[in-house]
């Protein structure tokens, strides 16, 4: 909402000399945020004066144009030019170029005199052109930046002005005039006014307030005006659509005559545009009471006005000259020939005001809220009625601003007013809340004195009744977001101030700390970026084939997917499965910036979607559902288990000298998942996998003991690293660490330390090829008994000495016993054990 | 040093062997490996000098030797004539054999100096991001004070997003939140707009007094620039008991802000309008070390828990009162880590997290 200045110097005690930014600093501590100054000033300074064309000689130009050699007056004949300057002439009168036909001789124009700025840094200086010195301008209303008209300059007759010469323009148009914006929260519908806002200025500085309701006298009704009915069957949650209609009746206007500059300058500042005096008018009446109004024009209307809600199959062409299909839940406004506005959102084109308008119906009524809304939802029509509409306006009003229109209509635009007067409708049951009187005090941590509840109450507007021990307060009514004692307290704290406020510590009762997950998150989490990884965000919206490729391992299996209704991007409309879609593409992006040795990690949800998406209805608000609805609601949300996954591209360090550096690979991807394990102390089992996204062989699965699956780690498939223009081995890893987290033991059981001397034993397997090493190692371990105290792998080979076909694989065993020291025969006998299991398992045979 | 000669230690066929008897020549015997012993430069030229005057065909040696044939009763003079002398040439090798080992070993880490700023780097550095190092720093203080943690899902029902926080079905303040939401519209699932349903979930699921601090990504449907992202980091917290009052919620907040921000960090409240809390504030802190000088910065909104959510989840809004309040974390990295560009935060660009570690 923007207030220009002068406007709301007319209800509130604004000081002379205060600009928008003094006013914001007062309207921002009763809660009304501060969002912008508008002030022409700042890009528009004199000399600009009114001037008085002496003579016009046409000029034909070569060019085919014909301009207009200038004298103009512009100080009053017989007094002396005061301003001095270059291109000022002493004699008053000044000689000017101008491309405009649109005026004679004798009109009075505005006169942009050498020194003056218009908008857009436009210096005016005397400059040559045509043959002459043209010093200074003859304005456009765009050339001063209060208009969109461009037919010519402007001629000050057009607005109903004879100024005289020399008079300031500036003054004459209203350009010192400036205005605050400030932001108006949804709860707040009475800040959409002049007058809700001066009432806020005097909440905020404690001074006087003018309710420009007051000054309108509204004179008792002499029978019945235009007949109006109020029919709406479908009221929706029971209230009424309509609940008051002020019709108000205007014969003889000339809506042609012009907006004063003063009312249009208002308009302006309060970002509305002049469209024509009837509008204007109403647009006026609405910034300053904050009661929409629409205007029909008398002729066109058949019959009575009824205010229903629309039948099936209903259209309506609009104001802005568009077809519309009408909803059963639309409220119209129709007479005889069918709809002829939506109510509060827009009027319809038939009965619209037009130039020739002679006799005017005021429509000044009262909607509900929430219909407002929907239909404004519906048809996609915010305007500046609906925007108030839906925040409620002030039943009270109605006549009045009824009022104020009649007597601008009559002012502005001629005509006389019927005496008989509409006014249909059914005023709503007062709000009245109880107030104990010590309730603000409970809810606020500081004492109020009695002043301070009941002064601040009825400086609102409230009226406040003394009851036994507290007070019944009655709403003002246009307060309709006052219901509660709460309210109440926000209101009474707001005026005495959120600065006296108090300041206690309230001491909690001994909490548990990080529950158990969020320490290993956090342990996880750090000791991935310890061993060398980067922890990056990335958006979890993606495309449908890249939850297809990474969503599932299985190519072409089914992979249901989150999708929005309104993603910012069609190409990612879906949410995640997988977090490395994201990895990818910040991947991307870091290689385009020149960094191409990447170890990169994220932790995040995904979305997996089972059966049952979200619930059909929701319950309503303020009462606690039954726990078979929260069990709905909660079984009815997509299965978001969180996940870490990591991608490596390029180098593990970069290169230096004396190092040889090295490529990242498969391994780096698995021993990163095993370091997961560590850190978790969770036993995590490796084995081939398989995964589409994934080299068919270079793909590991990890698993828990329990045979659940954690996820995959190993090289992205060829296809899919060149797809995404990434190096060629770029490896990555995925797991659910929920699972992981899940997994890990409550209390881990420590081992006994033997100290008694090792035994050490090495063995070469050879084994088919196919065999993989882990469940040889496996079986070993296996087969070797409670001696084995540890087995690794330490060679992998094929070649010379070995079949085709076959792999030798060689393994420490380490013994220990914790009683003894072994002796070799004890060693070499639990070797011989695990060899033979691998021999039955696998067919190995030692080399 | 002196000179080395070819074979330093040789006392040469022409050494002669001292009479034991002779004082004397046993002295000149000494005092010629004492030099010689002087004269080894290095390790290896004083094991020569040490085989010639000490080992079995030295001088001495060999004069030792000699007493067996002697007259007994000279024999006493005789060993008292070689042994002291040989104990002098020994001291003498192990006094030189440790000047020479300590010139060689400082020699030797002269040698072995390295140019340290050559260093390779042997290891990657990793880092966090600071949008999640900076969620766990403020967890931290509100653990500090007793609170939990609490968490929920980011895909949420439309309920716990807004009904249950007095969001009414067709009020404005419900297109407030440009919302995210999902296929089909009629399952009522939203992307959570602010982490408050993890504060509802609390409500339900938690014994009273409830004191939770719920951290977590939210969704708002804002296209990315320099100051805004459709996804970003919230952390509001919410305490329910008996009594609890506005005071509380300044107290908390000041105590709060002054972990993070130093002791003379303030906060201000301005009245404003949330469906989940009444009364409502916009909060403000004084942030002593914002760039370019301390400076009001608007941070979030907060306020006493509106009676309408404590009945949501079954808590009687006679028995106890509750503050909530909620800040992002974007903006707090934005003011107290003086990042420009919200694109920084979200690219994933390593620069930006390498920078900063593990730290915040």
């Amino acid at each position: 909402m923007r207030i220009p200045l002068s406007w709301l110097r007319e209800y509130a005690a604004v000081p002379a000399d205060a600009t928008a930014e003094d006013v914001m600093a007062e309207l921002v501590k009763v809660g009304l945020e501060e969002e912008d100054v508008h002030r022409p000033t700042d890009e528009l300074s004199g000399p600009i004066v009114v001037g008085q064309v002496l003579s016009k000689i046409a000029e034909p130009q070569t060019n085919g144009k014909t301009i207009n050699w200038c004298q103009v007056r512009v100080v009053p004949e017989g007094e002396e030019q005061t301003l001095t300057g270059e291109g000022i002439d002493p004699s008053g009168v000044q000689g000017i170029v101008c491309g405009a036909h649109n005026f004679e001789e004798g009109d009075k124009v505005v006169v942009t005199l050498p020194g003056a700025v218009l908008p857009g840094d436009f210096r005016i200086s005397p400059r040559k052109t045509y043959g002459h010195v043209s010093a200074g301008m003859i304005a456009s209303v765009k050339e001063l930046g209060i208009g969109e008209d461009h037919d010519g300059i402007l001629v000050l007759s057009t607005l109903g002005l004879d100024p005289e010469v020399g008079a300031d323009a500036m003054d004459l148009l209203g350009l010192y005039d400036e205005a605050a914006e400030i932001n108006v929260t949804p709860d707040r519908g009475y800040c959409f006014s002049i007058r809700g806002v001066a009432r806020e200025y005097a909440h905020a500085t404690g001074t006087a307030f003018t309710d420009p309701a007051d000054a309108v006298v509204v004179p008792a009704a002499a029978g019945e005006g235009y007949p109006v009915r109020l029919a709406d069957e479908a009221p929706i949650y029971g209230v009424d659509g309509c609940d008051r209609f002020v019709a108000r009746t205007v014969r003889g206007v000339d809506p042609t005559r012009p907006t004063p500059p003063w009312m249009s300058a208002r308009l302006r500042l309060a970002g509305i545009r002049s469209i024509s005096l009837v509008v204007d008018i109403s647009n006026y009446v609405m910034l300053e009471l904050g009661q929409p109004l629409h205007f029909y024009d008398r002729d066109t209307l058949s019959g009575e006005i009824v205010v229903r809600r629309a039948i099936e199959g209903e259209t309506l062409r609009t104001l802005d000259d568009r077809e519309r299909a009408l909803d059963v839940g639309d409220l119209l406004i129709t007479d005889a020939s069918g709809p002829i506005g939506i109510a509060g959102v827009m009027g319809g084109a038939s009965t619209e005001v037009s130039d020739s308008t002679v006799d005017v119906v005021i429509e000044s009524a009262h909607f509900d809220p929430v219909s407002i809304g929907r239909s404004r939802r519906r048809h996609k029509l915010p305007s500046e009625a609906s925007r108030r509409f839906e925040r409620d306006v002030d039943w009270q009003i109605a006549d009045v601003a009824a009022q104020r229109a009649v007597d601008l209509l009559l002012e502005l635009a001629g005509g006389t007013a019927d005496d008989a007067v509409t006014d249909v409708g059914q005023a709503p049951a007062p709000r009245v809340i109880e107030l104990a009187a010590d309730f603000p005090a409970r809810l606020i941590g500081r004492e109020f004195t009695e002043d301070q509840i009941t002064g601040t109450l009825t400086d609102l507007g409230a009226g406040v009744e003394p009851v036994d021990g507290g007070y019944r307060v009655t709403a003002p009514s246009w307060r309709s977001d006052l219901e509660t004692r709460e309210d109440l307290t926000e209101e009474i704290i707001r005026l005495v101030g959120y600065s006296t406020i108090p300041s206690t510590l309230p001491v909690a009762p001994p909490g548990r700390g990080l529950t158990r997950v969020q320490q290993q998150r956090r342990r996880l989490l750090n000791a991935l970026a310890a061993a060398g990884l980067t922890e990056v965000l990335s958006y979890p919206f993606v495309s449908e084939q890249a939850n297809a490729l990474f969503g599932t391992s299985e190519e072409g299996a089914a992979a249901p997917a989150v999708r929005l209704a309104n993603p910012l991007s069609a190409e990612r409309a879906y949410l995640r499965r997988s977090v490395l879609p994201g990895l990818i593409e910040v991947a991307k992006r870091n290689h385009s910036r020149g960094f191409r040795d990447l170890a990169l990690f994220e932790s995040g949800s995904v979305f997996l979607p089972g059966e049952q998406m979200g619930t059909k209805t929701i319950p309503p608000l303020g009462i606690k559902p039954d726990d078979d609805v929260l069990d709905a609601l909660y079984d009815g949300i997509p299965h978001q288990p969180q996940v870490i996954a990591g991608l490596f591209t390029g180098l593990e360090v970069p290169p230096s000298a004396g190092v040889e550096a090295r490529a990242w690979d498969w391994a780096d991807a698995v021993d990163v998942v095993q370091l997961m394990g560590s850190v978790t102390g969770v036993d995590v089992v490796v084995r081939q996998g398989s995964h589409q996204a994934f080299h068919p062989g270079r793909i590991a699965e990890f698993v828990l003991r329990s045979g659940e699956v954690l996820g995959h780690a190993g090289e992205l498939h060829p296809k899919v690293s060149a797809f995404h223009d990434l190096p060629a081995r770029t490896v990555a890893f995925e797991i659910d660490v929920d699972r992981l987290f899940d997994a890990a033991a409550d209390i881990i059981v420590a081992r006994s330390l033997s100290t008694y001397p090792t035994a050490t034993q090495d063995v070469a397997l050879v084994v088919d090829s196919a065999v993989v090493a882990g469940d040889v190692l496996e079986t070993l371990r296996e087969g070797a008994g409670e001696l084995l105290e540890d087995v690794s792998l330490f060679d992998v080979y094929t070649g010379p000495g070995i079949a085709e076909g076959s792999t030798s694989l060689a393994f420490a065993l380490r013994f220990r016993a914790p009683d003894r020291t072994l002796t070799a025969e004890e060693a070499s006998a639990a070797r011989d054990a695990a060899v033979a299991l691998a021999g039955e398992r696998f067919g190995a045979v030692q080399r | 040093m002196t000179e080395t000669p070819e074979n330093p230690g040789h006392t040469g066929p022409e050494a002669t062997v001292p009479d034991p008897l002779d004082p004397t020549s046993v002295a000149a015997a000494v005092d010629t490996a004492l030099a010689a012993i002087a004269a080894a430069a290095d390790l290896d030229g004083l094991k020569a000098v040490r085989i010639a005057h000490t080992g079995e065909k030295s001088p001495l040696s060999l004069a030792n030797r000699g007493i067996g044939a002697l007259p007994k009763e000279q024999k006493s003079a005789a060993g008292k004539n070689i042994g002291p002398a040989r104990g002098r040439i020994n001291q003498a090798l192990t006094t030189r054999t440790a000047e020479l080992e300590a010139e060689r070993d400082a020699r030797i880490l002269v040698e072995e100096a390295v140019d340290v700023t050559a260093a390779p780097r042997r290891r990657r550095h990793g880092a966090r991001h600071p949008l999640s190092t900076l969620q766990e720093r403020v967890s931290d203080v509100f653990v500090s004070m007793g609170w939990e943690i609490a968490e929920g899902p980011e895909l949420e029902s439309e309920w716990l997003n807004f009904d249950a926080l007095n969001f009414k079905p067709d009020h404005p303040a419900r297109e407030m939140q440009d919302t995210f939401f999902v296929e089909p519209l009629d399952a009522h699932l939203v992307l959570r707009t602010h982490t408050s349903p993890v504060q509802i979930r609390s409500m339900l699921e938690r014994e009273l007094p409830i004191y939770v601090l719920c951290p977590g990504k939210v969704f708002r449907t804002d296209e990315l620039d320099a100051t805004h992202t459709p996804v970003f980091h919230q952390f509001e917290g919410l305490a329910i008991d008996k009594g609890l009052t506005m005071a509380d919620l300044v107290g908390t907040l000041e105590y709060f802000t002054q972990q993070l921000f130093g002791d003379e960090a303030k906060v201000r409240l301005r009245p404003n309008f949330f469906p989940f809390t009444e009364p409502s504030a916009e909060l403000d802190i004084w942030h002593p070390g914002a760039k370019g000088g301390a400076r009001w910065i608007e941070w979030g909104g907060c306020g006493m828990v509106n009676p309408n959510v404590l009945r949501a989840t079954g808590i009687d809004p006679e028995v106890y009162s509750g503050f909530a309040f909620g800040m992002g974390i974007e903006r707090a990295l934005m003011f107290r880590n003086d990042v420009v560009d919200m694109h920084d935060m979200i690219e994933g660009d390593v620069r930006f997290s390498d920078h900063f570690g593990m730290e915040i």
